[in-house]
């Protein structure tokens, strides 16, 4: 799981992208705290050939990234 | 498919950068200096001036447009439930970094919202502040890659995410119901605004837009260079393309390197000032118009560095640091531009940037 929550733009999707090409995972879960993060881990992930599901959880995002 | 994708994508952001255009365009054409429909770095200059903190007597108003900015997108973030408040994020490196940021926009003469409109005005000056720009910010993303993050904010009470959006309404409460109490330039670009109510609504529509598309000059060059992303740049394009046809329409249009509207041919300084803006922009997560965007959405640290940059203002002005617009006197064409105080702050600006960028990159945390 990566925890993305209360960083700045655009280092949640940095995570993500560091993760992705690096290790390119079959899934991947990101934890996020801001719609915007949302729709930019989802939008890089989407270019990457993943599914992208987002459920709430409290006030924080649960992005599920599968291939 | 694809085609309904792109449009779903990028149609609010390009709606917003012509709106912004639109908007810009209508505010020059009510009485705001020309190519300075919108400036956020100037604005919060005015402010600073109008209320005291600076004496440069030709740049003192209390701008409606940023008032509007951030109650714009405090009532869209509250509408589409996005107000978060919190804060926590290096606090007062963000309001150095404010400052600075300031301090380079004003030597350029304006902030990148600034800098496209002059160059949809046909502001061939303006080249130079672009050139410089997207240099500061190609440092920026260096860093970034570098893993650079001013760490996580993290919730906290809503009363200080509320703070600006506060301060606002009382900056317009002085503008409306206690004017004596402020200073208003009689002269020059500060004494030139449109009627305070069609600038309030302009800044209103153009903070609900921006905070729905997440309109950001500096994230739109960042975007595209880190992750091949161009969303946020068709917005930045939006703006220039409506503002150049706008100013064809309306006869406005000057393509020239001199006699440009409140700014200077010292090309060398305009780029150098607007690199530290853009390494800025980039350190803090977004141009100094985002900057105002989440501090209306709840961000106490987007919060501090907005009254950073205000004291930037103040102190550019109050210690000669900012630009003088090329001018003619006497029939003679004058070049504007900075002095040697100006450089200096300037070049000490990307010192302390350099200092803030190593202290927090990977490995140099020492509380946690």
């Amino acid at each position: 799981m990566i925890d993305t929550r209360g960083l700045s733009c655009p280092m949640p999707v940095i995570m993500v992208q560091n993760v992705v090409r690096k290790d390119v995972p079959a899934t991947l879960e990101v934890l996020s705290d801001a719609q915007v993060s949302v729709e930019n881990i989802t939008r890089f992930a989407h270019t990457q050939g993943y599914q992208v599901t987002v459920t709430p959880e409290g006030d924080d995002f649960k992005l599920t990234l599968t291939k | 498919m694809r085609e309904n994708n792109w449009f779903r994508e990028h149609g609010l952001i390009l709606l917003t950068g012509v709106v912004v255009g639109i908007a810009a365009l209508v505010l020059t054409t009510s009485g705001n200096p020309r190519n300075m429909g919108f400036c956020i770095a100037c604005f919060e200059r005015d402010i600073a001036g109008a209320l005291g903190l600076h004496s440069a007597d030709k740049v003192q108003y209390i701008r409606p447009e940023i008032i509007g900015i951030v109650l714009g997108a405090l009532l869209a973030a509250v509408g589409a439930k996005e107000f978060r408040a919190k804060a926590g994020s290096s606090p007062a490196c963000r309001f150095i970094l404010g400052m600075f940021v300031m301090i380079g926009a004003l030597v350029f003469l304006g902030c990148p919202l600034r800098m496209v409109i002059r160059l949809g005005g046909g502001d061939l000056t303006a080249v130079a502040g672009l050139v410089g720009f997207v240099a500061g910010i190609l440092v920026g993303i260096v860093f970034l890659r570098k893993g650079f993050s001013l760490g996580r904010a993290y919730p906290v009470r809503q009363g200080e995410g509320l703070m600006l959006p506060g301060l606002m309404v009382v900056l317009l409460v002085l503008l409306l119901v206690f004017p004596g109490k402020l200073r208003f330039s009689e002269a020059g670009p500060g004494s030139m605004h449109a009627f305070w109510a069609i600038s309030l609504a302009a800044g209103l529509i153009v903070g609900a837009l921006a905070q729905r598309s997440r309109l950001c000059m500096a994230g739109g060059i960042r975007d595209a260079v880190m992750l091949r992303d161009f969303r946020l740049l068709s917005g930045f394009l939006a703006i220039w393309v409506t503002v150049t046809i706008g100013n064809l329409i309306l006869g406005n249009y000057n393509l020239c390197a001199v006699s440009q509207p409140i700014a200077h041919s010292q090309y060398l300084w305009s780029a150098l000032g607007m690199a530290l803006a853009g390494w800025g922009s980039v350190l803090l997560g977004g141009c100094p118009l985002r900057q105002l965007i989440l501090a209306g959405e709840g961000n106490g640290d987007s919060a501090v560095t907005v009254l950073g940059m205000i004291i930037g203002a103040a102190v550019s002005h109050n210690f000669g640091l900012a630009g003088a617009a090329d001018s003619v006197v006497d029939g003679v064409y004058k070049v504007g531009g900075i002095g040697t105080a100006g450089m200096a702050a300037v070049i000490f600006g990307f010192v302390v940037l350099l200092v803030i960028t190593v202290t927090h990159l990977p490995g140099k945390e020492h509380a946690s």
